[in-house]
């Protein structure tokens, strides 16, 4: 932290002729943000990324000095790319049905009139209030072997079934914590939308559905965008949802880092999974929008 | 009959009556203007016309048809909105298109009438742009050939120019008049500028509370307000009270603060309270021996076409437009003669009302 304030310190009791000095407000200004984001995001990854060209060994532990091994063992393993394809198809899944779920849920509540809006935001963001451990275990309970859930499959004569440590129970329970990160920015562009506009659809003789699909949807694709790719993102890397749902069988990359680091202890493995996920996601997550922001840039600004 | 007829249409919210039993019949190629203060009710009777509003009592008729009920969708009216409510995230062409496509007209067809609507608002070149990219008068122009394109019968326009600029609202003021002759539609028109409503409709309602309180053409409107309220609020008027003393059949003299002042009035009767309106270009300054009344030359503004004077005089002051036809403008402080002829005068029986701040925010 010491190491940028000197830097800064001179510009401010310089020299006299205001008219040529170097602008410092500003660097002042976001002098905070710019410490706090490199001391606690900045640093630690590179730290991590150091970490993951150092050498192991079983016996001896952490070595040091310079190796790809970590990365080319995780890219040539099969165990390791099932993980990483389950993780995104997990992601990509659990983000579709969120926009599915999350898109309408947005426009039904911004068409609300106010006293019950905002009961159902609350309701909507109530789930953030409470820990993502306590809801996993909420789950497990609900889906477990003698879980409500399956008295209730029993008493149909449907018989037991295994739900935990299923896909789609990971899937479920990922679209539940997802659920507000995608109604809120979704639902903040759909404030922004002229009211009027969808009404001039109608005016046209639009049906309702032909004014949300052709006139509102598109107006709110970029709330859709910023929601999808924070749901995705933080799917790809959630960890007490597999952790503790997907359990030792179904594991995803942010479980497999843990393995590494906790059991393992091959910390330099762990940190090139790490770095991987970070990269792949970075690719995903940028692709994605170029390919829907680009399409849209011209016309919505 | 007539093509559009609203009857004793109201609409209630809880307690409150946005809109009170209005009726109006508009004729087929009219073009109608609905006028009044914010919050009088204008917007919402638009509203139920247009279907998005719907009415507690009363039956809209269109060309014979009972559309009270009827789904918004399926009214085919053309609408500008306010906000003009553009498409953002389609062409210019497209948003012209829309109508036809929702109308299920032929591809062919739509492409010759798209390009038709937007020549006649002098926007074929802008046809690939997006809303975003055009201005605010350009974009008005598009909501105005979108509203056109689907042949509509009955055009509604809510309050069109009030997000222009006041040069051009004036252009577009007549461009609006000129397209909506040229293509005949019967238009209603929602505005709370009188200047607006006078200089482009066949009829001018004006409402006031929720209810219409005049519907005449707009120089008679000007010329023989109804009420207190609408020569407060169409133009500028002087607004003073007096007594009557003598009234003998088709004349009356009113009595202003001591001076005797004839108007032309039948029915009136000795006593009675009455609030005397003059507007102020119906005033002439005169030498001080000749006037009805003298007065103070108090203050004078230029406004280029015109000389307003404020008059100290007996009767407090009085607002005098005069044309600026070149002549030397009587000088501040000066004293002068005020003279008007008494058929100018119109009287409104009972006191004035106690509302001054009407007539000074509303000086268009």
């Amino acid at each position: 932290m010491s190491a940028t304030v000197p830097e800064a310190a001179p510009a401010a009791s310089g020299d006299e002729t205001p008219e040529r000095r170097f602008p410092t407000a500003p660097l002042f200004l976001s002098a905070p943000a710019v410490l706090l984001f490199a001391a606690l995001v900045l640093i630690p990854l590179f730290l991590t990324a150091l970490l993951s060209f150092n050498q192991f060994d079983y016996a001896t532990g952490r070595t040091g000095g310079f190796t790809l091994e970590h990365y080319l063992s995780v890219l040539t393993d099969e165990y390791y790319l099932e993980i990483f394809l389950r993780t995104f198809r997990i992601s990509a899944l659990a983000t579709v049905i969120c926009v599915v779920i999350g898109v309408p849920e947005a426009y039904i509540l911004s068409r609300m009139s106010n006293p019950w809006r905002s009961i159902f935001l609350l309701v909507i963001l109530a789930p953030l209030l409470v820990s993502v451990v306590v809801r996993a275990f909420g789950w497990s309970m609900l889906l477990g072997p003698e879980g409500p859930v399956n008295a209730a499959l029993m008493a149909f004569g449907i018989g037991r079934m295994r739900l935990l440590y299923t896909e789609g129970t990971v899937i479920v329970a990922l679209v539940h914590v997802m659920l507000p990160f995608m109604v809120i920015p979704v639902w903040t562009s759909l404030q922004k939308l002229d009211p009027a506009v969808e009404q001039a659809a109608l005016s046209f003789g639009a049906s309702r559905g032909t004014a949300i699909v052709r006139v509102v949807a598109p107006q709110i694709l970029p709330g859709i965008l910023s929601g999808s790719l924070i749901v995705f993102g933080l799917s790809a890397s959630a960890f007490a949802i597999p952790g503790l749902l997907g359990g030792r069988r179904l594991k995803m990359v942010a479980t497999v880092v843990y393995d590494q680091y906790l059991s393992d202890l091959n910390w330099p493995m762990g940190a090139a999974v790490a770095a991987l996920l970070l990269i792949a996601n970075l690719i995903v997550m940028l692709t994605y929008h170029r390919l829907v922001e680009g399409h849209y840039r011209r016309r919505l600004g | 009959m007539s093509f559009l007829e609203l009857k004793n249409i109201t609409k209630r919210y809880g307690p409150l009556t946005a809109v009170g039993d209005v009726s109006l019949s508009v004729e087929k190629g009219e073009f109608v203007s609905l006028l009044g203060p914010s919050g009088c009710g204008k917007t919402t009777t638009l509203q139920m016309i247009a279907g998005f509003v719907e009415p507690s009592a009363g039956t809209i008729r269109l060309d014979g048809r009972d559309i009270t009920r009827a789904k918004a969708n399926s009214r085919g009216l053309g609408i500008v909105f306010q906000s003009y409510a553009l498409f953002p995230h389609m062409t210019v062409f497209d948003n012209v298109s829309f109508g036809l496509e929702m109308q299920r007209v032929p591809k062919g067809e739509r492409k010759p009438r798209v390009e038709e609507a937007l020549s006649l608002v002098h926007l074929s070149p802008y046809a690939k742009r997006y809303p975003r990219e055009l201005s605010g008068g350009q974009r008005q122009r598009v909501a105005l050939a979108r509203a056109l394109v689907i042949r509509p019968p009955v055009l509604l326009l809510d309050e069109p120019l009030s997000n222009l600029d006041a040069k051009l609202r004036e252009a577009m003021q007549f461009e609006l008049r000129e397209i909506q002759r040229k293509v005949g539609t019967t238009t209603v028109m929602v505005t709370h500028d009188q200047a607006e409503a006078f200089s482009i409709s066949d009829r001018v309602v004006v409402m006031e509370a929720g209810r219409i309180t005049q519907i005449d053409q707009p120089y008679r409107i000007y010329e023989h307000p109804e009420t207190e309220f609408i020569s407060r609020f169409v133009g500028k008027t002087n607004l003073l009270p007096g007594k009557v003393t003598t009234a003998t059949g088709a004349g009356a003299t009113v009595s202003l603060a001591g001076i005797a002042v004839p108007v032309e009035a039948a029915g009136l009767s000795v006593g009675e309270t009455v609030t005397l309106c003059i507007r102020p270009e119906k005033l002439h300054l005169t030498v001080p021996t000749n006037g009805l009344l003298t007065g103070r030359v108090a203050d004078r503004f230029f406004l280029g076409s015109q000389w307003l004077y404020h008059i100290d005089g007996p009767l407090g002051t009085l607002m005098v437009v005069t044309p600026n036809d070149g002549s030397t403008p009587a000088e501040q402080g000066a004293t002068v003669g005020l003279e008007w002829s008494p058929s100018v005068v119109r009287v409104h029986r009972g006191a004035m009302a106690e509302a001054p701040d009407v007539a000074l925010e509303v000086t268009g």
